[in-house]
């Protein structure tokens, strides 16, 4: 567990946070800017100091103001990566490496050099010095530097905000594979929802300053009142795993607690654990199984909630089955032209599945 | 060509000079990275005192100090009493009224390299686990090194060219206290013109040879990919 408390007091700002999150995988401080995201990475780091501040990582106190422990950031097994990649502009890309090697006690070390060299692809970098590299680049080197202190905390602040498209999508392949190969809870703070339903597996919503809600992904994407559920791009995000490939028509089967969804086909071995996103948007409700629809991904569920979105649309959750739920948005027209109500049995027409890479 | 006389005076220099720029980088240092990173509200206090000898004249400083270190001043005897050689007219007098006379010129600029060194760096350093002292030596130091050179160069320069702290407090002792600068004063009183033009031009070529080899430096301590 990560438990934390702090409450910080800024001349056009405060932060209220009061949080428990698993210390395995990755949680997302997730909210609009301004919300407190960064301040809130920063208490963890102890940059900022919190009067009456509580911080346990794993166990280990890392502030406890009530008994005047805290511990300086240099005494702290962290990695940080900035949003601005820091880079020491006075040493080599190998030199930047070797600062965090060199300062983390032998007996803690977890990763070496040619180990995270190898895997960050940074091989032809070495000898370069900031200016010369790239913003992926830089990015690359920041998070292979965090490695190398064998941090038992990794603490992200938007890595891929300064970033274009093309090196975003250079980077998050490694996000993603972080903590399958390592077992360091990270926290990932993003206001990019895209981002956190491909990263996440717990999220911590922020606004003004203000833990909002915290819960696992899936449940807080698909939580009636969840602010997550609001968003333009809400999205139902499932867990599953590969169970069957169709050659004769180049589909692959996911299952997953609520049915099973096809997929076009990828070339993931059968039984892989993968992860689907499904836009709300592109889920329509009918009150029968239509045996006319091209539509192949439709699940047998019932509606749990109607809640309004807009002046024109609903948003409706759908349990398909015990802990699994789904979002569709549909018009308020057609919820009144079909009555749809609590409590009902509808069938969901899934118009598109992303594989979440 | 200089008499044996001259050549002691420029000896001399060369060797207060060297002696008080050091000091004045041990003191310097320390000093301008508090000065850059400090939120304590003495900070103006102290930086005017730094500040004082670019306003005051020399002679007004010297003729302070002289008091202060005397035998008969608060330092001086305190000094004595501890069992110390003389202070005014004698060698380390001069180092340390050179150290008071030359602090801005070392302090002004180490302070600006310092402030310009980016925090977001030292914090990316302290998340690696650097402590406060391996942070200044590890990043700091290194991108503050044009500063550095700066404040030597400054420092030194100007020690070479002081003359009002340097006769109140260590008078005009042949050997011991006649710097080049009031070797020249000198030679002119007694209208010794040649032997004043031949050690100010001993002055001038030194000046511009250490100036000249000093800015040739920079450039190679200008980060690899700027050059």
């Amino acid at each position: 567990m990560i438990q934390g408390a702090f409450d910080l007091a800024r001349e056009r700002f405060a932060l209220q946070a009061k949080f428990e999150v698993p210390a395995r995988g990755v949680t997302a401080l997730f909210g609009p800017s301004g919300s407190g995201k960064t301040t809130l990475l920063r208490c963890l780091a102890g940059f900022e100091r919190s009067p009456a501040g509580f911080l346990s990582v794993a166990g280990a106190v890392w502030q406890d103001e009530a008994r005047r422990v805290f511990l300086p950031v240099h005494k702290r097994p962290l990695g940080y990566v900035f949003q601005d990649a820091r880079l020491f502009p006075h040493l080599c890309v190998r030199d930047n490496l070797r600062f965090a090697w060199r300062r983390t006690p032998g007996a803690e070390r977890a990763l070496e050099m040619d180990q995270v060299i190898d895997w960050l692809g940074l091989e032809p970098l070495l000898d370069r010095r900031e200016p010369r590299l790239s913003g992926g680049e830089k990015q690359r080197v920041a998070i292979a530097r965090a490695l190398l202190a064998s941090p038992r905390l990794l603490l992200m602040d938007e890595p891929l905000a300064a970033l274009d498209a093309a090196a975003k999508g250079e980077i998050l392949p490694y996000l993603e594979a972080l903590h399958r190969r390592l077992s360091i809870p990270i926290v990932y703070v993003s206001h990019s929802l895209e981002e956190v339903s491909r990263l996440a597996d717990h999220v911590l919503l922020m606004a003004e300053g203000r833990v909002e809600a915290s819960g696992p992904l899936q449940e807080l994407a698909t939580c009636p009142d969840s602010p997550l559920a609001h968003l333009e791009d809400a999205a139902t995000v499932i867990d599953g795993v590969v169970a069957e490939h169709d050659n004769t028509f180049h589909l692959t089967y996911v299952d997953f607690a609520g049915g099973r969804l096809s997929l076009s086909r990828n070339p993931l071995p059968v039984g892989t654990a993968v992860r689907v996103r499904i836009l709300a948007r592109d889920v329509s409700l009918a009150l029968s199984r239509a045996p006319d629809t091209s539509i192949l991904n439709i699940l047998e569920g019932t509606i749990e909630t109607l809640a309004g979105h807009s002046p024109a649309q609903l948003l409706v959750h759908i349990a398909l089955a015990p802990g699994s739920r789904m979002l569709a948005r549909i018009t308020r027209k057609s919820a009144s032209l079909l009555a749809l109500h609590a409590g009902q049995r509808v069938f969901a027409q899934v118009k598109s599945v992303a594989l979440v890479p | 060509m200089l008499s044996s006389a001259d050549v002691s005076a420029l000896w001399l220099t060369l060797r207060l000079a060297g002696t008080a720029s050091a000091c004045l980088m041990l003191l310097g240092v320390p000093l301008g990275w508090w000065l850059a990173r400090t939120p304590s509200r003495w900070k103006p206090a102290i930086e005017t005192l730094v500040a004082l000898p670019l306003v005051l004249p020399p002679t007004v400083l010297g003729f302070y100090l002289l008091m202060l270190l005397g035998p008969q001043g608060p330092i001086g005897s305190v000094w004595r009493a501890l069992g110390g050689a003389p202070l005014v007219f004698s060698f380390s007098g001069l180092v340390l009224g050179s150290i008071v006379y030359s602090l801005p010129f070392v302090v002004q600029p180490l302070q600006n390299a310092f402030q310009a060194v980016d925090a977001g760096l030292l914090e990316a350093a302290a998340v690696l686990r650097a402590g406060p002292l391996d942070r200044f030596g590890a990043v700091a130091l290194p991108l503050a090194r044009p500063g550095l050179l700066t404040a030597v160069t400054l420092g030194f320069a100007h020690v070479v060219g002081e003359f009002g702290v340097v006769l109140m407090i260590g008078g005009d002792i042949p050997g011991r206290t006649r710097v080049a600068s009031i070797a020249i004063f000198d030679h002119v009183d007694a209208l010794a013109y040649a032997q004043a033009y031949r050690l100010s031009a001993v002055l001038v070529i030194f000046s511009v040879a250490v100036l000249f080899a000093l800015y040739s430096l920079r450039p190679l301590d200008r980060p690899r990919w700027a050059r």
